[in-house]
């Protein structure tokens, strides 16, 4: 089925295809169409819609819904997601699979509610005290937006992680055609009713461990706190610690080829790259047309996830280039990452504007590439 | 030989427990469990609980011999309230302390009190902050000294049972440790309820609270019991008042729920 | 005479906050003079006429203590 769409509409279409039955969550502009979206939709498959009195509840009780064996999400912008960040650690050390859609808006503070920015994007990786790593997306249609959400809620079953649909208000707003897909591939979480497996440990650090049911009997104790295999607190041992830890982190890192996905655009004559992503990458792609047309190779790599991050595509770009200019609508974030990566196999440029939701122009990043070029 | 009634629910191998010598915790769980033996549950395979962080949120976790979420500091509600959502048939109880439930917890509280939400919320107030060192608590009694208002509070404490039965509750309810009897009545009626249905316990802090004022524990639970006075009696200044806040039968947040989805479904 | 009951303390687990001592109606227990394994002066029975109320049973903070049917 195909529908003229926004991004938000397109996420919760996403969600509800994914088997998502259980959101709670607070308004926020601009993400507030995916919670209404949802309290139209989801009664009527049977599903929970819940308005929460604020965020720290709303990621509180996905929480407590994904235990009770639901996939749960939730939406929010950027001063929501800044309340979120404990429950998300929480998830991430109790191993709780959700989803969280933030559609960033210009901060910090209460910045410009209705305006496009790109400023969560470390927040999405770093936001949460204490070692942790989760998976983030980054949509740049609404296309993407549907596919990218049900995948957002595949790899949380799987690797029984939450996972951040990073998207922002041009996205959100946006309406472009959506192709909603018959069928399409869902991931369950792996649970078990006994407790032959220990619910906090796998042999397999690619692997999340089976999720237990609560209410059977199996006497299952999950605590924020350090635990050992069994989920019993164990918050004096270096061992228990360090095991639990090292566990959670390469869960996702040794999933990264699995987990990454990009677009990418290279030719053997490409003088100047870029790398972005989200809705400035749809400028990027518009520059590149635009270079061409007077005669000049770009290549771009567009992130379509922001971590974990697979090094390869970027460096194969960096070894042709002269430079990589990185376009972002803050003031300098991914551009850290293409500098590490990057090394000294070229010169990396930061491209930096926002502010009133302003695009960064294809002309804009035409101006740049020419000027770098010289 | 049988060994204590209590030890069938709880996790015998992890015992002496962690609290200090005559904490008030021990007692509140002899209530509960004394009152879930006497309902005729034989275990705890219905139940789930969910606790926050503090001292009274180690009773269940790793305690009890069920299943128990141990959440993050005064999330307990909203956890406990999306479990009972996602799976109604089981029975979600919440304990834990005033500083988890009253204090950083307090909007959850009364949110979930005015949407009378199906939950046993279990509150032990010490009135301190137990498990960090003796801080002042939103119930800690005015002039009360403290670590943090070492030349006494200023503040006047929370009623929570009040604002817990001004909110909707179907059952809010204060009793103390030294009315062991009627504390476990109240738990065994609250258990049969739908809505929202708190009850207080107030319960020694042997470490925080007795200690400075250099009694035995077994003294501050004889004042814990002189110094009460049922709800509706005249009140004495500084008497704790105990009783039932609120006794109502009203509609639960599940089945307003559950026919909202049903009207939807045709 | 005799209810046939009797108080058991179960050492390990008793922190000796003396809560038993001083509920008991009939006045059964004392704290001892030499501490259990894990440096706590526990408490003991020092006396018969145990009426199986309970009191120490219920009012254990560490399920230390607990009546128990003396068959004679």
């Amino acid at each position: 089925m195909r529908m003229l769409t926004s991004g938000n509409i397109a996420c919760a279409e996403g969600a509800l295809k994914a088997g998502c039955r259980f959101y709670a969550g607070y308004p926020i502009t601009p993400s507030s169409e995916i919670m209404e979206y949802m309290a139209l939709k989801l009664p009527k498959l049977g599903g929970i819609f819940f308005q929460a009195e604020d965020e720290i509840s709303a990621i509180n009780i996905i929480i407590g819904a994904s235990w009770g064996g639901l996939k749960s999400m939730t939406a929010t912008s950027g001063p929501g997601f800044s309340l979120m960040q404990e429950g998300l650690g929480y998830a991430i050390m109790t191993e709780t699979p959700l989803v969280v859609i933030d559609v960033m808006r210009v901060g910090p503070a209460t910045g410009q509610a209705t305006k496009s920015a790109q400023g969560d994007l470390m927040q999405a990786r770093w936001g949460r005290h204490g070692d942790q790593q989760l998976v983030v997306l980054a949509p740049s249609s609404p296309q993407e937006c549907l596919d990218l959400t049900v995948k957002a809620f595949n790899i949380s079953e799987e690797l029984r992680v939450p996972v951040i649909v990073l998207s922002d208000e041009i996205i959100g707003h946006m309406r472009e055609t959506v192709e909603i897909p018959e069928y399409v591939k869902i991931v369950d979480r792996r649970i078990t009713e006994d407790l032959s497996m220990p619910p906090f440990h796998s042999d397999n650090p690619r692997e999340a461990p089976p999720m237990p049911i609560l209410g059977r009997g199996l006497n299952i104790m999950v605590t924020g706190s350090t635990h050992d295999e069994w989920g019993l607190r164990d918050t004096r041992g270096f061992e228990t610690h360090f095991k639990l830890v090292r566990r959670l982190v390469d869960k996702i890192k040794l999933n990264a080829e699995k987990v990454f996905e990009y677009e990418k655009y290279n030719t053997e004559n490409s003088t100047v790259g870029f790398v972005s992503f989200g809705s400035v990458a749809r400028s990027v792609k518009g520059a590149v047309k635009i270079l061409r047309g007077r005669g000049i190779e770009a290549a771009y790599v567009n992130l379509k996830t922001l971590w974990p991050i697979v090094d390869d595509p970027i460096i194969e770009v960096a070894e042709r280039v002269k430079a990589i200019i990185v376009p972002e609508m803050n003031m300098g974030q991914l551009v850290w990452d293409v500098e590490r990566i990057v090394g000294d196999r070229c010169i990396v440029v930061p491209l930096n504007k926002v502010g009133g939701g302003e695009p960064i122009y294809p002309s804009e990043i035409v101006s740049k590439a020419l000027e770098v070029i010289k | 030989m049988r060994d204590h009634f209590a030890a069938k629910y709880l996790r015998v191998e992890l015992l002496p427990t962690s609290f200090c010598p005559g904490c008030g915790n021990g007692i509140v769980m002899n209530a509960f469990l004394k009152a879930v033996e006497e309902l005729g549950y034989e275990d705890l395979k219905e139940f789930v609980f969910v606790s926050g962080i503090g001292c009274s949120s180690w009773i269940p976790n790793p305690y009890f011999k069920a299943d128990s979420i141990h959440t993050l500091h005064g999330r307990a509600i909203p956890v406990a309230l999306g479990l009972k959502l996602s799976r109604p048939e089981l029975n979600v109880v919440v304990i834990a302390g005033d500083g988890d439930i009253a204090s950083i917890g307090l909007e959850h509280l009364v949110h979930a009190a005015r949407r009378n939400a199906d939950l046993l919320v279990l509150m032990v107030n010490n009135m301190i902050y137990g498990m960090t060192g003796g801080q002042q608590a939103p119930t800690t009694p005015l002039g009360f000294e403290t670590s943090t208002t070492p030349y006494g509070n200023i503040e006047k404490p929370l009623d929570a049972c009040a604002l817990v039965a001004t909110a909707g509750a179907n059952y809010s309810a204060r009793w103390t440790v030294a009315h062991f009897h009627r504390l476990k009545e109240s738990i065994k009626k609250a258990m049969g309820r739908r809505g929202f249905r708190f009850i207080e316990a107030v319960s020694p802090c042997t470490s925080h609270v007795v200690r400075r004022l250099k009694i035995p524990v077994s003294t501050y639970i004889k004042q814990l019991r002189e110094g009460s006075v049922l709800i509706g009696a005249e009140e004495g200044i500084g008497k704790i008042v105990i009783g039932e806040y609120a006794d109502r039968d009203e509609e639960g947040f599940m089945e307003r729920m559950h026919k909202y989805i049903n009207r939807l479904r045709g | 005479m005799g209810g046939g009951f009797k108080p058991y303390v179960n050492i390990d687990r008793c922190k000796g906050c003396s809560i038993c001592v001083d509920v008991c109606p009939v006045k059964i227990f004392k704290i001892s003079t030499s501490p259990n394994s894990r440096g706590y002066y526990y408490t003991t029975i020092v006396g018969g006429g145990c009426v199986g109320c309970r009191l120490c049973e219920y009012m254990c903070p560490d399920f230390a203590v607990y009546v128990v049917e003396d068959n004679l």
